[in-house]
């Protein structure tokens, strides 16, 4: 009850900062580590995957993405899984041929990927680290002052994130011991090793939708929140029953509790429920 | 067992008679669940209940996940990964067990400052009190070696840090931290060990819990007015009393639905919110993360570890007078531990004649201030330690120490008490006018 009564009173403490509230998250330095809201399909509750989001998410991936970073947790076979991309595993097996080579250790050599492997892992000089779990391993939002409301109402922000980076750069590069490094804003110390990679029109999807940059960032990062959580659609339908069913226990109990206590607190008369 | 007058089991049939007189298993369960308990119990109490829930959730999640999990440090964090994607409910599983422990400590928190504004912990409640805080110190170790089995980048800095907790102990301390660690480093053997001790202290918990339970039924609960049941005879009992069964169980399993609801939701909607972003980034012993932040539940006496630096006076007093060996690191640990201790302590360190805070008016706005003090603590506690975080953290776990140690000693002689009801039925009866109908007809 007690943590019933604190979250009210956090969500009707950050609905009075509200503005304020938002405005105090990107505290990096120099307005580095900003990170914008984005309205994702998937947020609250009742938020799903938008499928034809996550292919096109899947399509940006693999045609820009893939070269640099694996998915190496994440089977292929999950593409046709329910609450995900959706295709048929058909599909399935087309595209991890047609993309992905493994080593397969029986055959000692390469083959074309099959639906039950993995994403391949990439590593080697000058390639970003893997992508499986980006999604939840980066906050978008935190404050203000450290006491985690922001993400309390906008949720933890990693897709948001990964958004915010891909569309962060500014154009400007430095040269540190040759190596180069690129401005970005959503980055917490400001510059990074990845170059800018989205521009519009750089691919062209399947459903007609015009691939500007932006398109393409929200895209690809709901793609990957999938990827770090792929079972989000099942779980929260877990969440909608257990809170239901719940509810139905709590006021049958409560009830109960006020039948069987009212000849007690009311000198044996019984309760007329 | 109990020293309130009750009515005991009575075997009836034939089986029964047979069995009670081999062993008596039946008998302790009736008594047990029987026990008569303050009819003046307010909300406060249901927590007993919801943190023996919890304790059974987590060991039922805890060996399924177990089934499912490897633990080394090639495969521990993939063997996570493995859990989420590809065994059947165990996301849920593991959001569950993970969230399954804040709510195992919020329950326990709220259950420790019941006790300390009613007085459950003075006499006769002292073990009850002194097995409750071993419970709290056995939770904490299982809650720190749990978090670091997924193996990311908070578990492995995290365990780095509070071994080193150990290091700190003058000369011996290096030796202890290699032998917890079972190496110079944490480590494959570490994981081992942890994960080890992970299974084992649950059910060290269990049998604690037992022997708490055992300890406050011998005594009787305590009860918002402090006042103890009359124990004369079993009538006189009766009327400050219930039998937990059905009356107490029916009320904390309503209360429990509540809390469940919310855990509930938290797993189902925002299973992610209370744990750091960090531990999805699996370990890497090259890369320390930009600020290592210890799970919110150890925040508050993380704050207090983190308070006296170098730089407090009593900090150097106490390295001069040692000549140094005890240094700021270790007066940091000590302080640590020495926070938990005090509560430890409570018991002797109260000397007010009244047991209940309900009746002591200057003595509630101390213990609230000390709610209000644990909360920032436990903010600051994951704040940096620059100005002003340095000051309101050393601020704040000063007044902790200084209410157990001063305030509680002090009121007891300089504060006048209210007086609390005679008796727990009066109180019973002026919350509800009409319960004494009966009696008065």
């Amino acid at each position: 009850m007690i943590r019933k009564l604190t979250l009210t009173a956090v969500t009707a403490m950050s609905l009075a900062l509200g503005a304020g509230a938002a405005q105090a998250a990107g505290g990096g330095e120099g307005g580095y580590g900003h990170i914008e809201d984005v309205a994702f399909s998937f947020e609250g509750p009742f938020g799903k995957y938008d499928q034809m989001q996550l292919q096109r998410g899947l399509k940006v991936y693999t045609e820009v993405c893939a070269a640099c970073h694996g998915l190496r947790y994440v089977p292929l076979r999950t593409l046709a899984d329910p609450g995900g991309p959706g295709y048929t595993e058909d599909e399935v097996r087309a595209y991890a041929a047609e993309h992905f080579y493994v080593y397969d250790e029986e055959l000692e050599d390469d083959r074309e990927a099959l639906p039950s492997d993995h994403f391949p892992a990439v590593s080697g000089d000058g390639m970003g680290p893997d992508l499986s779990l980006m999604a939840k391993a980066r906050a978008g939002f935190h404050g203000p002052y450290g006491t985690g409301i922001n993400q309390l109402l906008r949720g933890i922000g990693g897709a948001e994130y990964i958004a915010n980076f891909l569309l962060g750069f500014t154009g400007e590069e430095d040269e540190v011991a040759g190596q180069y490094l690129y401005e970005n804003m959503a980055f917490s110390t400001g510059w990074v090793q990845m170059a800018p990679q989205l521009e519009d029109d750089l691919i062209e999807y399947d459903d007609g939708t015009p691939a500007t940059a932006e398109q393409m960032a929200h895209d690809v990062a709901a793609f990957l929140m999938w990827t770090a959580e792929p079972k989000m659609m099942a779980r929260k339908q877990a969440g909608i029953l257990g809170v239901s069913l719940l509810l139905l226990l709590t006021v049958l109990l409560y009830l109960t509790n006020k039948k069987l206590w009212y000849p007690i607190k009311h000198g044996g008369k019984q309760a007329n429920l | 067992m109990s020293g309130i007058p009750h009515d005991h089991y009575e075997p009836k049939s034939r089986f029964e008679t047979w069995l009670h007189e081999r062993l008596p298993v039946v008998a302790l369960a009736y008594d047990t669940l029987m026990i008569p308990t303050p009819k003046n119990l307010n909300w406060w109490w249901i927590w007993g209940i919801v943190l023996a829930f919890t304790l059974v959730l987590q060991i039922v999640t805890g060996i399924i996940l177990v089934m499912h999990y490897t633990p080394h440090v090639d495969l521990a964090f993939a063997s996570i990964e493995h859990i989420m994607r590809d065994v059947n409910g165990g996301h849920m599983l593991r959001y569950m067990h993970a969230n399954g422990a804040s709510l195992f400590f919020i329950a326990v928190y709220i259950h420790i400052f019941r006790g300390l504004y009613y007085g459950s912990y003075k006499s006769p409640r002292e073990v009850t009190w002194i097995i409750g805080m071993l419970i709290y110190l056995v939770m904490m170790a299982t809650g720190f070696l749990g978090y670091v089995l997924p193996w990311g980048q908070m578990s492995f800095w995290g365990a780095t840090v509070i071994t080193g907790l150990f290091g700190a102990i003058p000369f011996i301390g290096p030796d202890i931290q290699t032998w917890l660690l079972g190496g110079p480093a944490v480590d494959n053997a570490a994981l081992n060990r942890f994960f080890s001790l992970h299974y084992l202290l649950p059910f060290v918990l269990v049998g604690l819990v037992a022997v708490h339970i055992w300890a406050f039924h011998s005594t009787g609960n305590n009860n918002p007015t402090g006042v103890e049941v009359r124990r004369g005879s079993k009538d006189e009992a009766k009327k400050d009393t219930l039998p937990f069964w059905p009356y107490f169980v029916i009320k904390d399993l309503f209360a429990l639905a509540i809390v469940l609801m919310v855990f509930f939701a938290v797993v189902g909607f925002m299973p992610n919110y209370l744990g750091h972003p960090d531990n999805y980034i699996e370990a890497n012993p090259l890369a320390t993360p930009a600020h290592i932040v210890p799970e919110w539940y150890y925040l508050p006496f993380y704050a207090i570890l983190r308070a006296f630096t170098a730089d407090v006076w009593a900090v150097q007093l106490v390295s001069f007078i040692t000549g140094g060996i005890v240094d700021a690191k270790f007066f940091g640990v000590l302080a640590m531990f020495g926070a938990i201790f005090v509560i430890v302590l409570a018991p002797w360190l109260d000397t007010s004649k009244t047991r209940s805070g309900a009746y002591r008016p200057m003595f509630k706005f101390w213990f609230w201030l000390l709610g209000i003090d644990f909360m920032v603590l436990m903010w600051v506690g994951a704040q940096s330690t620059e100005f002003p975080y340095d000051w309101i953290s050393l601020i704040a776990a000063t007044y902790w120490f200084a209410y157990f140690l001063l305030i509680l000693p002090i009121l007891g002689w300089t504060e006048k008490a209210k007086q609390p009801p005679a008796t727990i039925e009066d109180d019973f009866n002026h919350h509800y006018p009409e319960a004494s109908g009966s009696a008065a007809e």
